[in-house]
């Protein structure tokens, strides 16, 4: 296992399982930040490539006379141990690429929605969202310098947010505070789990 | 144009160099083994591999892939769509090259051990 040049992980074919945890909201409102905050790679940048006309079709024959588009998805990943590695994805901010997100979405731990106090509405379409597909999530108040700083409970009322999902302030250039609203994201999927059972 | 980003996805500038189906010889994602964005793949170690048969990004996959990696690393690292990858991936796990281990998926909830690992994770940063 020490020796140096070979590849551990290879000789032994132990293969990691993946988690994810989506970074949802609007356009801005710090979703590439917050993943790069505490990720432990320098966010990478997948393109997926879209055929508007094929949604929920798998065959892509005729496919030339479609608009193709492409969508990228950042990303961030945090190894939790030998065995566990968690992925951050930051969804697409545009409404129109939403489709994209029920494979995103599919088998994810649990969603932070990154509210933009200047533009709260912009994360109204995440919230609901992750509501209508029981996605546990947390509501993360990303506090932009000079904008005005809300009471978490201003933004619950103004969001219509249950009063089961947590809602946090955090500054998501920060590490710390990244982790502060992850944590409280684990803690809340606990909560959900244990509730559902 | 300072930022790429503002061009309009729809606009024909915007599309893809190589159409995916030239890499994957017109296979489509339906002839796929069921990967996800995060599942996780390695090279198989004892593989003997004929890289004559491959192609040229497979070849890249599996040099990637000695160390293990999520599918979207892969497609994020060689600059190759997501859905591309699955197909050239398929074909590696499909010829033993490649092994792939599935996420966890909202069909197996996330037992307490892991939630309280992925904590633990999260606070070690």
């Amino acid at each position: 296992m020490a020796s140096k040049g070979s590849d551990p992980s290879s000789g032994e074919n132990v293969i990691p399982s993946a988690i994810k945890i989506l970074i949802a909201g609007g356009f801005g409102a710090g979703k590439t930040t917050m993943v790069g905050s505490v990720s432990e790679i320098a966010p990478l940048s997948t393109e997926e490539l879209m055929t508007e006309a094929s949604l929920g079709v798998d065959d892509l024959s005729g496919v030339e006379e479609k608009s193709t588009t492409t969508v990228a998805l950042d990303f961030g990943r945090i190894t939790i141990n030998d065995g566990l590695v968690l992925y951050l994805f930051g969804t697409p901010g545009q409404q129109r690429f939403w489709f994209m997100w029920d494979e995103l979405a599919l088998g994810s731990l649990g969603a932070v929605v990154l509210a933009d106090t200047r533009r709260l509405e912009t994360c109204f379409p995440s919230v609901d969202f992750f509501e209508r597909r029981a996605i546990p999530f947390v509501v993360a108040v990303n506090c932009f310098e000079g904008a005005h700083r809300y009471d978490p409970e201003e933004v619950r009322e103004a969001l219509s947010i249950s009063p089961h999902t947590p809602i946090v302030l955090c500054d998501a250039r920060s590490r710390e505070s990244s982790k502060e609203v992850l944590s409280t994201l684990v803690n809340h999927v606990a909560e959900t789990v244990a509730a559902g059972v | 144009m300072p930022d790429r980003h503002e061009t309009d996805p729809g606009s024909p500038e915007a599309g893809p160099l190589v159409r995916p189906y030239v890499m994957t010889w017109g296979r489509q994602r339906s002839d796929a083994v069921q990967l996800d964005m995060i599942s996780v793949v390695i090279a198989a170690r004892r593989a003997e591999v004929d890289e004559m048969a491959l192609e040229p990004e497979q070849v890249a996959i599996l040099d990637l892939c000695r160390r293990p990696q999520s599918v979207a690393e892969v497609s994020a690292r060689l600059d190759i769509p997501v859905a591309v990858v699955k197909v050239l991936l398929s074909d590696l796990i499909g010829r033993g090259y490649v092994l792939a281990r599935a996420p966890y998926t909202t069909e197996s909830p996330v037992s307490r051990d892991v939630l309280q690992a992925v904590l633990d994770g999260i606070q070690r940063l």
